[in-house]
């Protein structure tokens, strides 16, 4: 108590030194807070959009099934069990089909993939009930990327060829019945989707699938040949990408860290030198060495906890406004291949403020005490003249 | 006269170029409760390395100093920081002082280092202030202050804990003379009034005048030891 006492009179007694090393450290703390918050807020509303959207409580998948190899949606497919096909019953799963296509719009040809999924289906929030059409054919969905890809409006007609399961080629032409707006480009660029019994009438399965996709009410059992892919399992290749960002973000502000903490470095080391018949004085009114270097060293921690009161003032008022009007993202960022909203609401997490708390606290500890150490090998009376070089 | 300092054959070598060089050579003294001495000799002679070995600042290469009952040489960093906190004042000519703290924090910092409650320590410190007459000036900053009230700040942090044994090397050398007259005089009624112990160390003919007992130093040896039953004024 007493050390923070005397630390803060002295560092307040430095004066503008004091404020600028303040107000820089107070601008590393804001600015990671900031930087995180995003990263969280981006992760949670990501993975909220992907799991509502895509994954669902995980998915049943063919066991030939690659989403990333093109080529395997050919052969990826089955009639389902009957295990499978009582939880379908049940509703605990969604049956997927997917198949290659090519379309053709404007007369340009595109690669496309088809997904088929029954209009009845609760447990995605693509909103496949607007499949549910009589009037039309082959009515389809599609996502916002895709129609602006495309050119395409509600309504619009699109002509699409596909192979068969022989290999025959077959043509339609399918009719945009909605345009959805999700953050999740892996169900929108380049995905059109398809009433499932119109798609394994096209594709001549009857009664197939690719994937499953659960709701909670879904509990995995025995399934082979098809795989369980949990929803942690699907999710990683996002949390992958976030701490990727995470990493490139501390790179930012670790900088700005590291110069804050250098002109604290700098300050301690100067006042021990400027300061030794202080630190003399100290001894000889019967301070231990240890005592004097714990003064010292407090004096540093205390930049940090101004910092941090100094990062409160400003920072609270800023972060709870960045996190209510949320952080535009540029529409390039949509090909980043996953999910990212056009706003991202940062989201400050108690561990988050506590741990950019105790890391500053941390660290000025730590860059006041290795200089204050040097105090421990004084000479007092050397101290009290403040001859020492 | 209760002895408070027994040195016997004390010695102090410096380390200087390759060998060494002889500090204090051989000095015996004792020091009664009560003295008001001074160290008094040419620049180099050992004053402050003498004051500085019984303030327990430094250790004597050889010898024996024991102050106030404890052996200099054989107290640990705690023991010794323990001493001149409870027992020893120190005054500085350089006075000293804590640039950031006023007069009155710059007092109570050597009861801060005890644990006394903040009721008594203010009493202590505004009684402090008294005696050296600044009672007035409690509240203002170091750099506000002449060289003689700083001097006095610094005569009252060293006895607002009542030690048995004030240290003061040169305590007058950048001071003027009628500022030199006000704080011996101080220090003189206070040696009388709470019976603590004054040591000096000083070159200034003024403080002679002050002092009741003059021990004259050469090369490190004591070469006079002078006592006077009345004070010269
Ligand atoms: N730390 C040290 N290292 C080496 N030599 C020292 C050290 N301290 C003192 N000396 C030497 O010891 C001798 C006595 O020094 P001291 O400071 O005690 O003298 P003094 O009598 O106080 O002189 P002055 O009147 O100038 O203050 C001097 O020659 C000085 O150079
Ligand atoms: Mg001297």
């Amino acid at each position: 108590m007493l050390a923070f006492k005397l630390a803060f009179k002295n560092i307040m007694g430095a004066g503008l030194r004091t404020f600028l090393n303040i107000a820089v450290l107070s601008f590393a703390f804001v600015i990671i807070i900031w930087h995180n918050g995003v990263i969280d807020g981006w992760n949670q509303q990501a993975r909220k959009d992907t799991t509502e959207w895509e994954i669902g409580q995980g998915q049943v998948w063919h066991p030939d099934f690659d989403p990333l190899d093109f080529l395997s949606y050919q052969d990826a497919h089955a009639p389902l069990s009957e295990a499978l096909q009582s939880e379908v019953a049940t509703g605990s799963l969604t049956p997927i089909l997917i198949a290659q296509a090519s379309a053709f719009p404007q007369g340009r040809m595109q690669g496309v993939v088809l997904r088929g999924i029954d209009p009845q289906q609760k447990i995605l929030k693509i909103p496949a009930h607007l499949l549910e059409r009589e009037d039309i054919k082959t009515p389809a969905l599609i996502g916002k990327r895709m129609a602006q890809s495309l050119k395409l409006e509600e309504g619009d007609p699109l002509l699409l060829r596909w192979r068969d399961k022989n290999g025959a080629f077959d043509a339609v032409e399918i009719t945009i019945v909605g345009v959805f707006d999700a953050n999740v480009p892996t169900i929108d660029g380049g995905q059109i989707w398809l009433p499932l019994q119109r798609l394994q009438d096209m594709t001549g399965l009857p009664g197939e699938a690719t994937l499953l996709v659960a709701d909670e009410s879904f509990t995995p059992s025995e399934l082979s040949p098809w795989v369980f892919r949990s929803q942690g399992y699907l999710l990683s290749d996002l949390n992958a990408i976030i701490q990727s960002k995470k990493g490139s973000g501390a790179v930012l502000y670790g900088l700005m860290l590291i110069i804050a903490l250098l002109a604290i470095f700098d300050t301690q080391v100067l006042s021990i030198f400027r300061r030794q018949k202080e630190i003399g004085t100290y001894i000889a009114l019967g301070m231990t060495r240890r005592q004097v270097v714990g003064i010292f060293t407090v004096e540093g921690s205390t930049y940090s906890i101004l910092a941090v009161l100094l990062g409160a003032l400003y920072g609270t008022p800023l972060l709870f406004w960045l996190a209510k009007t949320g952080w535009a993202m540029p529409a390039a960022s949509t090909d980043m291949g996953i999910s990212i909203a056009d706003r991202i609401y940062p989201v400050y997490g108690a561990g988050l403020v506590f741990g950019t708390v105790a890391l500053m606290v941390i660290a000025a500890t730590m860059v006041s005490y290795l200089p204050a150490r040097k105090i421990a090998r004084l000479n007092p009376t050397d101290a009290i003249k403040g001859k020492i070089q | 006269m209760e002895t408070i300092i027994h040195i016997d054959k004390l010695i102090k070598r410096f380390p200087a170029g390759n060998g060494f060089f002889t500090a204090l050579n051989n000095v015996s003294l004792q020091f009664g409760k009560g003295e008001f001495t001074g160290l008094v000799g040419p620049s180099g002679s050992g004053k402050t390395t003498l004051l500085n070995i019984i303030g327990s600042l430094d250790a004597p290469t050889e010898g024996e100093v024991t102050v106030l009952g404890q052996s200099i040489a054989h107290l640990t960093h705690k023991e010794s920081a323990q001493l001149r906190n409870q027992s020893l004042g120190f005054i500085f000519q350089t006075y000293n002082l804590f640039p950031v703290y006023t007069v009155f924090e710059n007092v109570e910092f050597a009861l801060l280092l005890r644990r006394m409650p903040a009721v008594e320590r203010r009493k202590a410190v505004l009684e402090a202030l008294e005696w050296v007459g600044l009672s007035d000036k409690a509240h203002s900053k170091p750099a506000q202050l002449s060289g003689g009230e700083s001097q006095r700040v610094a005569i009252a942090r060293a006895m607002v804990k009542k030690p048995a044994l004030v240290l003061a090397d040169e305590p007058t050398a950048n001071l003027d003379s009628k500022n030199s007259h006000n704080i011996l005089q101080t220090m003189q009624r206070l040696n009388e009034e709470l019976q603590t112990t004054f040591l000096f160390a000083t070159h200034d003919e003024k403080v002679m005048n002050y002092l009741r007992r003059i021990i004259s130093l050469e090369d490190g040896r004591v070469v006079k030891d002078e006592r006077f039953v009345h004070t010269k004024i």
